[in-house]
């Protein structure tokens, strides 16, 4: 399959610039996944790709063919959109062979093709069915299956999950990774969902504010952010940020802020050393606080407890650390009051520091 | 108990004063006129006076061939301004459903036919069908081009094409408001599936604009059977019987031959067109409500 290369993609409505110069390369058979929040320019960056929207400045290739003028069906790709984007007055079967109808291929040849996919997405005994006529999951069905039949080089999905209800989403989204494995194509996927983005995603690129912050896999994502945005849009619960400063004291660094003075001992403390005085703020994962009186009080945060959120084997404590609001994960087993102080370990290597002004990972 | 009862009457009494209105100036003339379509009914008679024929009038008109010939005109008049006006206005907005500078202004001069009095119009069409002077005469003499009898032997097309320019707005407004409620993404999802510009109109805009195409279809034929002032003021019927539509043909019955009572049957006529066409734009709109509430139960069945 050919790959796709965006190249200082700019977009722009009028005077106001919404992405500003796009740089992003996709290898062969990527599943890669657009994410941010709304407004962020992942959907527009799809869309341009797409051909429903006009490149400003800047290219697309595929294939290391120049698109951005190309009309979408001369692009080779087949789109989910977010509402399905059935046509409403065809049954199922005419909805996923109109591409083929439009080609003029051989009926036989059409019918096939809409068998084996239907089959293949359990869609067989709902063919003569219209739009009107199936549940919200069956046209997601329906959308994919239109996608499918069509044999594009690249597939682009626009947020295709967000109109379902969250346990249709939760199955769809590991059917979604079935097909990915066995359709060897490039996917593109655009969502706000960090979830879906870390499931299915080969490489994830989080955008904000028409700018990427960061791509790379989601392993790489998670454990490496560049800055503060990245490290908190990914992740659940997400990441608690504490305002401090760093401190050198008898030859050890700390963070020292309202509310706690924590000694840093992982794998980067030695270049954390150059950052002497800075402020800064400390970001900790809530899986990376550990629940245990007895740890040595340099390496914990002590926390205040305000609520407690029972979620089945694990319950969220939402806390108070100074003035700041912190979330750990502990057993729901383990014996929490209300207004409790309760001390958790931090994991050394899950400690991570932003410069305060620029947010920046240091 | 009596409370109830009061409760269960109200939205009747506030019914009751559009009911009286409804009564008086709907029901009443309405009765008037088929019980006067069963009499030989001259204008200086009362209704009372007026001798009772039965079906007389009915099947006079029926076997009068001046009757048949306007019924004729008027077929024809609805038939071929629905048709062009159809077709032109689906067209244009086809054509016109898209972002262009100035487009809002160029909308609403498009719509101006529509607001301008039916009399203004015949006595604008009037002067420009004019054999000598008009404006249209005029132009074709100027490029070469020999003249036209318009309101003479093409007295029926000129008056279809005035019909056709002031009512092709109405539906040019009506499909335009249809196209741009179309999903947006399934059109998007056209292109992606590679349907060109010309594919798209068939095979997703104009399936998907086909309950209000139908809908103003029938809206427009049902006033184009009761067309008056235009042809009126235009031609008078004339020459001869070529555009003398049937509401044209009613007024000069009850006026100039004082024939009321077969004004009156011929009146009841055109009434059962009209309530035949009105009563399938009934069945068809109820027959897609019904059709979507089935889609409807079927996919929450599924769910």
């Amino acid at each position: 399959m050919p790959n796709i290369h965006l190249e200082n993609l700019i977009k722009r409505y009028g005077n106001v610039e919404v992405l500003h110069g796009i740089d992003l390369e996709m290898a062969d058979n990527e599943f890669t996944v657009l994410v941010g929040p709304s407004g962020c320019g992942k959907s527009t960056t799809l869309r341009m790709i797409a051909g429903l929207e006009d490149v400003s400045e800047g290219e697309i290739y595929i294939g290391g063919k120049p698109v951005s003028r190309l009309e979408p069906k001369d692009r080779d790709l087949a789109m989910v959109f977010q509402d399905y984007a059935l046509y409403p007055h065809m049954n199922v079967a005419r909805n996923m062979s109109f591409a083929l109808r439009l080609q003029k291929r051989p009926q036989a040849e059409i019918d096939k093709k809409v068998r084996d996919v239907a089959a293949t997405l359990g869609l067989t005994d709902y063919l003569a069915r219209k739009p009107g006529e199936l549940s919200g999951g069956q046209r997601q069905r329906v959308a994919m299956g239109r996608a499918l039949t069509r044999d594009a080089a690249t597939f682009l999905f626009d947020e295709p999950l967000s109109n379902l209800d969250a346990k249709l989403r939760g199955q769809m989204r590991a059917e979604l990774a079935l097909m990915s494995q066995r359709v060897q194509k490039n996917m593109i996927y655009v969502t706000h969902d960090q979830i879906e983005a870390m499931t299915l995603a080969d490489r994830i690129v989080v955008m904000h504010g028409g700018y990427i912050q960061q791509q790379g896999t989601p392993e790489e994502l998670f454990k490496r952010p560049v800055n503060k945005f990245v490290a908190g849009f990914l992740g659940m619960p997400p990441m608690n940020f504490l305002e401090g400063e760093i401190e050198e004291r008898s030859e050890a660094i700390y963070v020292k802020g309202d509310g706690f003075d924590l000694r840093l001992q992982g794998e980067k403390t030695q270049s954390i050393r150059q950052h002497k005085n800075k402020e800064v703020i400390l970001g900790v994962r809530p899986s990376d606080l550990n629940y245990d009186q007895n740890a040595s009080a340099e390496n914990t945060l002590t926390l205040d407890v305000m609520v407690s959120e029972y979620v089945g084997a694990q319950s969220v404590l939402l806390c108070k650390c100074g003035p700041a609001k912190v979330m750990v994960e502990v057993n729901s087993e383990t014996p929490v009051a209300l207004g409790q102080k309760l001390t958790f370990a931090v994991n050394p290597n899950g400690v991570h520091l932003f410069d305060r002004k620029s947010e920046v990972a240091i | 108990m009596q409370r109830a009862m009061a409760n269960r009457l109200t939205p009747y009494m506030f019914m009751a004063p559009a009911v009286v209105i409804m009564v008086i100036a709907l029901l009443y003339p309405l009765g008037y006129m088929v019980w006067g379509s069963f009499r030989d009914w001259d204008p200086s008679q009362t209704i009372g006076e007026a001798e009772f024929v039965g079906l007389k009038n009915y099947i006079t008109l029926w076997h009068d061939p001046n009757f048949r010939e306007s019924l004729g005109v008027t077929l024809s008049f609805a038939f071929f301004v629905v048709t062009f006006e159809m077709i032109i206005g689906v067209g244009l907005a086809l054509l016109l459903d898209r972002n262009i500078r100035g487009m809002s202004v160029l909308r609403t001069l498009f719509i101006l036919p529509m607001m301008i009095a039916p009399v203004v119009v015949g006595l604008m069409w009037r002067y420009m069908y004019h054999p000598t002077v008009g404006t249209f005469n005029r132009f074709f003499e100027s490029i070469g081009l020999p003249s036209v009898d318009w309101l003479g032997a093409n007295a029926l097309m000129s008056v279809i094409i005035a019909d056709i320019w002031q009512w092709t707005p109405f539906i040019f407004i009506l499909s335009l408001a249809a196209l741009q409620s179309l999903p947006r993404s399934a059109l998007e999802a056209a292109r992606i599936d590679g349907a060109t510009g010309w594919q798209q109109i068939i095979h997703i805009k104009l399936p998907l604009m086909m309950p209000v195409l139908i809908v103003t279809g029938l809206l427009r034929l049902i006033d184009a059977f009761k067309v008056l002032e235009v042809i009126l003021v235009m031609t008078e019927g004339g020459p001869g019987l070529s555009t003398e539509i049937l509401a044209l043909r009613i007024s000069r019955t009850a006026t100039e031959f004082r024939e009321l009572g077969v004004a009156a049957a011929m009146s009841n006529y055109l009434l059962i067109l009209l309530l035949f066409i009105t009563l399938m734009m009934f069945a068809f709109t109820r027959w897609q409500e019904m059709r979507t509430n089935r889609l409807r139960a079927a996919a929450e069945e599924d769910e």
